[in-house]
């Protein structure tokens, strides 16, 4: 198997403020990674490093084998974003307008979008089960619709790797499986590489083929096996309530920490 | 009609309805990447320029442009530097620009010139004005019209289409120029205190009745246009000052838009 991201030897800090130290992991073609850690953990961090928003201290990251600093073939990267003024905010725009901007730079400047690119985005809007939602403004969108056009406008790209930044956030139950669902789909039936930093590691274990977990500034890669353990073991400990916080990822990474 | 047969009205009606429509093109963008302050600290800062333009005998419209120019680049700057301090750098240009405005204002020595940019004289277009006008609004247009889908874009979601591909920087800088063509033009016929007004209202009247971005972009065009033309009609027959009768329409159409949708809303 290729890897598409190969990270060695990260290390990065914020001033004096060590986030992360020593960090090496690959994520391989067809991988469904859930990252996992605490609330400061770095998770954040990884993402802005991965996407060339921040330059590592040391070491190295390669995206499709290219060091980070000289990579251009970012159309390659989707990257759906955890809150965005699309979701926060009421912008007036359908889902076919939204997923059809992905493919502008195609398109190319100073020309308009043909029918072509307008099939394209409408296929990429059926592949996430959107079909008939192609002219719904966003705002009457709800949260799970709107995280399924985010992941649309990513796929009409035909990315090699998608990331996605805690994708869970603010939907209910229901929802959340059923974007799982969608995910392990596109990783089994269409071979995405998926990328996914989730808090919801109860949930997300079953969909997922591997595991990393960020803890005090290093990051560990658990077995499925050790995470099925403990969130059983967690389940029976009368002291903790199943939905809320003794069931999320931070417990489990202090757990094998 | 009696009002088309004078000549200074003809030429209020073709600068404000040309006005009317980039300004709103402009303002679509700077809405949505919610900078709606971005006109105000613009337009004052271009009465800095007029005022130095004045001192120095440079037309004062050029002025205000070079004034707008490096106003709207300095805030782009610090936007982008500090993102999470972007709503105050434009706080902090526009002072600086009204308290540049109160000094050099003290040395120009015809004041009446000076106040005319304050709320405009739509119904006193020289030649010139209407020339410059005229050619700033088509290339406004015309680049708008290229850069279109891109500037959705960008407003959009800057990060996600820098990661497309979409050549940001240079395009933030061209529409940052663009801005501060439009308002300095603005600022001379339908006066610096109203532009930053006809580049939010008719914007905020489209969102609530548009049902995608081009369809908003359209009703926020034909909302600036309407509120021009009632704007100087009212203003010709009840004698009233154009500019802010222009954006007091504006501003009712607004309030009724929003009363009339919550009605709707919670009607059901």
């Amino acid at each position: 198997m290729k890897p598409l991201i190969e990270v060695e030897n990260l290390k990065f800090s914020y001033k004096t403020k060590q986030v992360l130290d020593d960090i090496r992991f690959s994520v391989f073609e067809r991988d469904f990674v859930a990252m996992t850690g605490a609330n400061g953990a770095g998770k954040s961090t990884i993402l802005k490093l991965l996407l060339g928003e921040l330059t590592p201290d040391a070491g190295s990251i390669r995206l499709l084998g290219e060091d980070v600093s000289q990579f251009q073939d970012w159309p390659s990267i989707g990257y759906v974003p955890q809150k965005s003024l699309v979701t926060e905010g009421r912008f007036p725009a359908t889902a076919e307008e939204i997923v059809l901007a992905n493919l502008y730079p195609q398109i190319g400047l100073m020309r308009f979008p043909k029918k072509a690119h307008r099939e394209k985005a409408r296929k990429a809007l059926a592949m996430v089960g959107l079909q008939e939602e192609v002219k719904t403004l966003i705002g009457n969108m709800s949260g799970g619709q709107q995280q399924r056009v985010m992941i649309a406008r990513v796929l009409v790209s035909e990315p090699k790797i998608m990331i996605l930044d805690e994708p869970t956030t603010g939907i209910d139950a229901q929802t959340v499986k059923a974007l799982y669902e969608l995910l392990a789909r596109l990783n089994q039936e269409n071979g995405l590489t998926i990328l996914m930093v989730t808090h919801d590691l109860a949930r997300a274990s079953a969909y997922v083929s591997r595991i990393f977990c960020l803890e005090e500034d290093s990051l560990l890669e658990l077995e499925k096996s050790q995470i099925l353990d403990e969130l059983s073991h967690k389940h029976k400990h009368p002291a903790r309530d199943a939905q809320t916080a003794g069931f999320k990822g931070e417990g489990v990474c202090h757990g094998h920490s | 009609m009696a009002i088309l047969e004078y000549d200074f009205m003809r030429r209020a009606f073709i600068v404000g309805i040309l006005l009317a429509v980039i300004i709103p093109c402009i303002g679509i963008i700077v809405v949505l990447k919610r900078l709606s302050l971005i006109g105000d600290a613009l337009s004052h800062t271009s009465l800095a320029g007029v005022a130095a333009g004045l001192i120095l005998g440079v037309n004062p419209i050029l002025g205000a442009a070079v004034a707008c120019a490096l106003a709207a680049l300095s805030i782009e700057a610090i936007r982008k530097k500090l993102p999470q301090y972007a709503e105050m750098s434009i706080a902090v240009i526009m002072s600086a620009g009204i308290g540049l405005a109160g000094v050099l204002s003290g040395f120009v020595k015809n004041a009446a010139n000076f106040n005319s940019f304050l709320f405009g004289s739509i119904v006193a277009i020289s030649d010139l004005e209407l020339l410059l006008v005229a050619a700033t609004s088509f290339a406004v247009m015309a680049v708008f019209l290229l850069l279109y889908k891109e500037l959705f874009y960008i407003a959009l979601d800057e990060k996600a289409a820098r990661l497309a591909g979409i050549p940001v920087k240079k395009i933030n800088f061209i529409f940052t120029i663009l801005t501060a063509l439009t308002v300095s033009v603005a600022a001379r016929t339908v006066g610096a205190l109203v532009v930053s007004s006809m580049m939010v209202i008719p914007v905020a009247c489209a969102m609530q009745l548009g049902k995608s971005f081009k369809q908003t972009l359209f009703y926020a065009i034909g909302f600036a246009v309407l509120f021009t033309v009632l704007g100087l009609f009212s203003a010709y027959y009840a004698g009233l000052k154009p500019g802010g009768t222009i954006v007091l329409i504006g501003v009712c159409c607004l309030v009724v838009l929003f009363s009339m949708k919550k009605w709707i809303s919670t009607g059901k």
